[in-house]
């Protein structure tokens, strides 16, 4: 392997890794705030794809303004949207084992691919990105790199960055690393929990899309892409710590280097090698690496 | 249960392919819903990677029959069915390192695993899949005693099998070594106190449930003749849990029921006579049918739970 090779996949790995983390975070909050263990997360992804790819040609012809227009377009109607699905399904489900809320996420999965297919169909799209983020930009005249992933990069580091200062350093932040501590001496501080709550779900909920959506130009958008998402978020977040933020960025790192090297390096093994890393940290460490609930 | 016995047996006089073909749909995944009931409702393990042993054993039948002719169903049988208590052992091993919620997840990916090793890879046909071409039999000095290509003989090995694996594993919950499992369930802790060696009690239960899965399998390959990734993945794992919890995890009855449940719901919300053109979508009426009876019935259509000790039980004398 070159040394330009190597760096290529180094970005696509960190590239891969920041979008992994957008939404493992989603899946890694709900579970250590809340309590619930959420199997539609993928299908959220999958959501904020097809948003993409029914919003870009409108934005385009309507408004005149291009795909960033339909991203943030995107997210705002995703944070109203989540809110409105936390406060009719998933409120009801705080209270039960993890078993029945497996089971009834993944009703509500089989729901958002059937409506999704009603609404949209079942083929298979590309959302092209925009013209002045496409083609390549040469990274230190030692090789090019398509401009548009290093957007990816660039605006998850961001969120990554945001998502960090108001969970340390805001009083909202407080309240969040309060509650998925104790909650009952949460509540009785006065932080308003259910408010909290459907605050949380449906920031996870526009993570979640705004992963989807800026993925779109690059992955394509396909009916099964949910369940990929779904798995490997759920790995990240065994392998990082059910509720540590920081576990799960470290782990979505470490799970995208993993698949990314493991494809380049060993093409017919590549799907297996993220398997692999998770089993090795389980042998070492059977509660993730940085365990906080 | 033992009119449903009976009536089963005596199906295929009486009733039509379809309904001889569903039955033996549902006697499949009963046995399968079964296994996982061992590990979710008497040990408390739940479980989400129960295809992974179902499809282990399914892909090892059909790579295990020869080209063109059939193989000795009394050699293959037991090989596939040890593929996949051997994938448990490993698999058991480290997944019952972990608890709870880590547990379900680990085991989602051990079933992965499997998945993307029959998918994405040329091991096992890719997603294609493997076709068997000529189904096993059992011959005894060159003589052909049961021709599993007929599909009467086919359709009484299933019933069997179901029948056998129920009464073993009936028997198994009544036995000192079911009601250690059980004892787990209710207070790991205490049993760890009293003597117990829990670990090694979970991984056994761990692949006997999967030695049960792989049976279920390994049928559904011969009743099919055909494996592709999809018994492998996660959707089957989930219709597993499903079947269990839909139909009380409390019993092997409760499999039973939610696995006849579940499959009779599939086959309504696919019927075009009834829904014309929209059964294209049947899922989107599944999905909001199990999110409306889980959500509605907690504990299954049999409804039982075994008690466990609460707050408002009086207390032990001398306590």
């Amino acid at each position: 392997m070159t040394f330009a090779t190597f760096l290529i996949q180094c970005l696509n790995g960190l590239q891969y890794g920041l979008l992994l983390f957008l939404v493992a975070s989603g899946l890694t909050l709900l579970f250590g705030i809340m309590g619930v263990i959420n199997l539609a997360h993928g299908a959220f992804y999958m959501a904020g794809a097809y948003l993409a790819y029914a919003l870009t040609p409108w934005v385009r012809e309507t408004l005149g303004a291009d795909f960033l227009v339909a991203v943030a377009i995107g997210v705002a109607l995703s944070i109203a949207f989540g809110a409105l699905l936390e406060w009719v399904f998933f409120s009801f489900l705080y209270e039960r084992d993890h078993l029945q809320q497996v089971l009834m996420t993944s009703g509500l999965i089989l729901v958002f691919e059937q409506v999704r297919s009603l609404l949209l169909g079942d083929q298979v799209h590309g959302v092209a990105a925009p013209q002045w983020l496409s083609g390549s930009v040469s990274l230190g005249g030692v090789m090019n790199y398509p401009v548009y992933r290093l957007f990816m990069t660039c605006i998850s580091a961001a969120v990554v960055g945001a998502l960090f200062w108001v969970i340390h350093r805001t009083r909202f932040g407080m309240a969040v690393r309060a509650s998925s501590s104790d909650r009952p001496t949460a509540q009785a501080m006065g932080i308003p929990i259910r408010r909290l709550y459907r605050v949380v779900f449906a920031a996870g909920f526009a993570l979640a899309v705004l992963a989807g959506m800026i993925a779109a130009p690059v992955s394509t958008v396909y009916p099964g892409m949910g369940d990929g998402v779904l798995i490997l978020s759920l790995v990240v977040t065994v392998i990082g710590g059910i509720g540590s933020i920081g576990g799960t960025l470290l782990a979505s790192l470490l799970v995208a280097m993993a698949d990314t090297f493991g494809k380049v390096l060993v093409p017919q093994a590549s799907g297996i090698a993220v398997y692999l890393l998770m089993t090795a940290v389980l042998v070492w460490k059977p509660e993730g690496l940085f365990r906080q609930v | 249960m033992a009119g449903a016995t009976l009536v089963l047996a005596a199906l295929p006089w009486v009733c039509g392919k379809y309904v001889v073909d569903l039955a033996s749909r549902t006697m499949i995944m009963a046995l399968f819903a079964m296994s996982l009931q061992l590990l979710v409702g008497q040990v408390g393990l739940v479980s989400f990677g129960q295809a992974a042993f179902f499809g282990v054993a399914a892909y090892a039948a059909a790579l295990l029959s020869p080209g063109q002719a059939p193989a000795q169903l009394l050699l293959l049988l037991p090989a596939a069915v040890a593929a996949s208590a051997g994938y448990a052992l490993v698999a058991g091993a480290l997944s019952l390192r972990t608890r709870g919620v880590y547990f379900i997840m680990v085991t989602l990916a051990f079933a992965q695993l499997a998945y993307t090793l029959a998918h994405d890879t040329t091991l096992a046909g890719g997603s294609d899949g493997i076709y068997i071409n000529a189904r096993p039999i059992i011959s005894i000095g060159g003589r052909a005693m049961l021709d599993l290509d007929r599909p009467l003989s086919l359709y009484y090995l299933i019933w069997a099998c179901l029948l056998l694996a129920y009464l073993a594993l009936a028997r198994l919950a009544a036995s000192r070594f079911g009601h250690a499992l059980a004892g787990i369930h209710l207070n790991e802790a205490r049993m760890r106190a009293a003597g117990c060696e829990t670990g090694r009690f979970k991984l056994v239960a761990f692949v006997l449930a999967a030695a049960v899965a792989g049976l279920s399998g390994v049928l559904s390959a011969l009743k099919d003749g055909y494996v592709n990734p999809e018994v492998l993945s996660w959707h089957q794992s989930g219709r597993a849990l499903l079947m269990v919890i839909l139909g009380g995890a409390g019993s092997l009855r409760g499999a039973l029921a939610g696995a006849a449940g579940l499959t009779l719901l599939e086959e309504l919300f696919q019927s075009e006579s009834l829904f014309g053109s929209l059964a294209r979508h049947w899922q989107l009426p599944l999905g909001l049918a199990i999110i409306a009876l889980v959500a509605a019935l907690p504990r299954g259509l049999t409804g039982w739970k075994p008690r466990e000790a609460s707050a408002s039980d009086p207390p032990a004398p001398g306590a």
